[in-house]
């Protein structure tokens, strides 16, 4: 199918082009598609949603997005760059800089402070303390956490856990946070709020959030939705901002 | 930093696994360093044994280590005291040298003809006062002593003999020798079967029986011209050799009375010069040293220095085997190791699959992940190898206050057992660097096949 969002207007803008990428997983001896054949852009700076039945796709599509997967065919483009061509190094410093992750079951360092945890991406780029102070901080003020900054994970409720999660997931700036099923294991109320945070952060830093997510209100709350079934795009929708398909 | 802060706090983590962990290790340490701390002490106590009675070096004719024990006397040093004199003018030597003293080693046969008993024998010609001088030698500050010579202060016509030698002399009983008991049946008597000129000197030496002297014996020896000598001298100890061969031929006389013995009015000789060091290492710079005294001495005679390795290849021998076992144990020692860190290790990564996901997904690259869990893997290493000196390092403190007492090779009387850890820097760190080295090739594999691991699959691990 044609990438039909925002094809004429947001190629060069965008934050995601996927262009023929198929996917194909081996279970057992038996060849399953996961993805076939997806033409996509996704358009920078909005909420969008990968929604679907289980095995619809939209994890495979997420990680190959988020640069954790490769495609046995196509081309993706993130952030302006071809990551198919960049070495296993090359894509780990890509993620750490462009690319940050927002998981269902958190997946904070059990061993780090809420701070910690935090600071973490930027330990691993090597910036100064008074940098790294600086950020996390600020980071951790915006989404309502500087008091448990000494907190271990192991302490903290599932909403501060995603909460600092996602604040993890903004410490190096990036172009692109990938959220997988964000809000499956918090309650409405919590999902609700995480939900509302993570519009004002991308709207505060200028991020293009793409979830994957069965909950209508994610679904709701989204920018543009992206429906698969059985590995293939069905209904590209932008709610706003854009017209629709 | 950040690695070694995140290795330390995962270790943190499981604590009672990283402390079974480390029980291990340091079990397996402290065995290593007890076991080496004692055969540290065996070590010590030969070289300190064999320093004590035969020097550092021995100046000798450059055959007489393989060949001389059948004619001592023919490959005699002649001028002796003039290499003596070259060692106490060299600055360096004289600094380094404790005791320089000439001695004669002869072949012979003693004999107590009152009780018609001889056997062959092989002595030594000492100076007295030297040899105890040398029995002073303790650079490990080990707690046993080396009995001092009788010699010392005795008449000229003294000897002291090996326990083996007073037995088969029947020369128990007038030494006051304890578990020295006489054959069960007398031997069968066979002097009249000795060839006439033993038997004239026999009778010349042997005293009327109202003036006899129980600890004399008579010593036969052959002179340089070939011809037999005879002296009686009387034996005024014995001493246990500790190698029974050598016990039941070994004697000790004045240097200048076997001189006298076997080259009459010539020149006396010595078939060695005993040099004992201050310290066992100064041996390389004294070779040097002597390198020149030697070369101007060889001119008519050819020397060689030969050290106390080379003339006590029991030594070696002994020090060889126990370095070997001591080799064996340290491998199965790191072979435990390296599977009790390899599971530990192994259990790590499969309990932080997810974690490992995660790293990688934010950006950590593979040689992150190889890296963290090799810095575990050393940081059990470390910790496992300092408990274990510290735990080594307690047991060897009591059982040195314990007060055991052993009997090392070749030593006739026991000796306190002492095991060496503390300062045996060479050891310690060895053992630690060895430690450290298999917690990491033990941590290697798994962190290799964490590194390994692919992004999705470990973030989809339950």
């Amino acid at each position: 199918m044609e990438p039909d969002m925002d094809r004429a207007d947001s190629t060069e803008t965008a934050s995601v082009i996927l262009h023929n990428v198929s996917k194909t997983y081996l279970l057992d001896a038996v060849k399953v598609p996961a993805l076939t054949d997806i033409n996509l852009v996704i358009r920078p700076n909005r909420f969008t949603v990968l929604s679907g039945a289980s095995g619809s796709g939209k994890t495979t599509l997420l990680n190959l997005i988020g640069c954790i997967d490769k495609p046995d065919t196509g081309e993706i483009t993130v952030s302006g760059c071809k990551v198919g061509e960049l070495s296993d190094d090359d894509l780990s410093d890509f993620r750490s800089k462009n690319i940050g992750f927002i998981f269902q079951n958190f997946n904070l360092l059990p061993v780090l402070s809420t701070y910690e945890n935090v600071e973490y991406p930027l330990l691993l780029a090597g910036a100064s303390a008074k940098v790294r102070g600086e950020r996390v901080t600020k980071l951790l003020k915006a989404v309502g956490l500087s008091d448990k900054a000494k907190n271990l994970p192991g302490q903290l409720s599932g909403g501060q856990r995603q909460r600092v999660a996602i604040a993890r997931a903004l410490t190096r700036k990036p172009k692109v946070v990938i959220a997988d099923e964000p809000t499956a294991n918090l309650d409405s109320k919590t999902g609700t709020a995480i939900l509302a945070l993570m519009r004002y952060m991308a709207e505060r830093f200028q991020i293009s959030f793409i979830f994957s997510s069965h909950d209508r209100d994610v679904v709701k709350a989204a920018d543009d939705i992206i429906y698969l079934k059985d590995g293939v795009i069905q209904d590209p929708r932008r709610k706003a901002g854009g017209s629709a398909p | 930093m950040m690695t070694l802060s995140l290795a330390l706090r995962n270790l943190l983590r499981n604590r009672r696994r990283s402390l079974a962990t480390l029980l291990a290790m340091a079990i397996g340490s402290t065995s290593i360093l007890l076991f080496g701390g004692f055969i540290g002490l065996i070590e010590y106590e030969m070289q300190t044994r064999n320093v004590q009675r035969g020097g550092h070096l021995q100046i000798q004719h450059r055959d007489f280590f393989l060949y001389g024990s059948g004619n001592p006397t023919g490959y005699g040093i002649s001028d002796y005291p003039n290499i003596l004199a070259a060692i106490q003018k060299d600055e360096i030597l004289r600094g380094m040298v404790t005791v320089a003293t000439p001695t004669l080693q002869f072949g012979g046969i003693a004999g107590n003809y009152v009780a018609n008993v001889s056997r062959t024998i092989i002595g030594n010609g000492v100076i007295a006062d030297d040899i105890n001088h040398m029995r002073l030698w303790n650079d490990y500050n080990l707690r046993s002593v080396a009995p001092i010579s009788a010699l010392d202060g005795s008449a000229e016509d003294a000897a002291v003999v090996g326990t083996g030698v007073a037995r088969v002399l029947q020369l128990c009983e007038s030494l006051k020798i304890s578990n020295c008991q006489k054959p069960a049946a007398a031997p069968q008597t066979e002097t009249e079967s000795l060839s006439d000129d033993i038997a004239q000197l026999i009778m010349q030496e042997t005293p009327n029986e109202t003036g006899i002297n129980p600890q004399r014996i008579e010593v036969l020896v052959v002179n340089t011209r070939g011809a037999p000598n005879v002296t009686s001298v009387e034996v005024i100890r014995a001493e246990d050799q500790g190698i029974k061969e050598l016990d039941e031929i070994s004697i000790m006389m004045h240097l200048t009375k076997i001189q006298q013995l076997i080259y009459g009015k010539s020149t006396p000789k010595a078939t060695s010069i005993m040099i004992q060091l201050h310290h066992t290492d100064q041996i390389p710079t004294a070779l040097e040293r002597l390198a020149p005294i030697l070369a101007d001495a060889s001119v008519n005679q050819p020397l060689a220095v030969l050290d106390y390795r080379i003339l006590n290849p029991f030594y070696v021998q002994t020090v060889q085997m126990f370095n070997t076992m001591f080799g064996m144990i340290f491998v199965l020692i790191a072979a435990i190791v390296l599977f009790t860190v390899s599971n530990t290790m192994n259990t790590a990564v499969v309990e932080r699959t997810v974690e490992i996901g995660t790293l990688r997904a934010i950006g950590l690259r593979r040689a992150g992940i190889r890296r963290l869990f090799v810095t575990e893997g050393a940081l059990l290493g470390v910790c496992g190898s300092v408990l274990g000196i510290v735990l080594a390092v307690i047991l060897a403190a009591v059982v040195n206050r314990m007060d055991i007492r052993w009997m090392p090779p070749t030593y006739v009387e026991s000796v306190p057992l002492t095991i060496l850890v503390w300062g045996e820097t060479r050891m310690l760190l060895g053992t630690t660097f060895g430690l450290i080295c298999i917690s990491i090739l033990s941590a290697w594999w798994p962190a290799y096949r964490a590194a390994k691991l692919d992004v999705v699959d470990a973030l989809r691990h339950v």
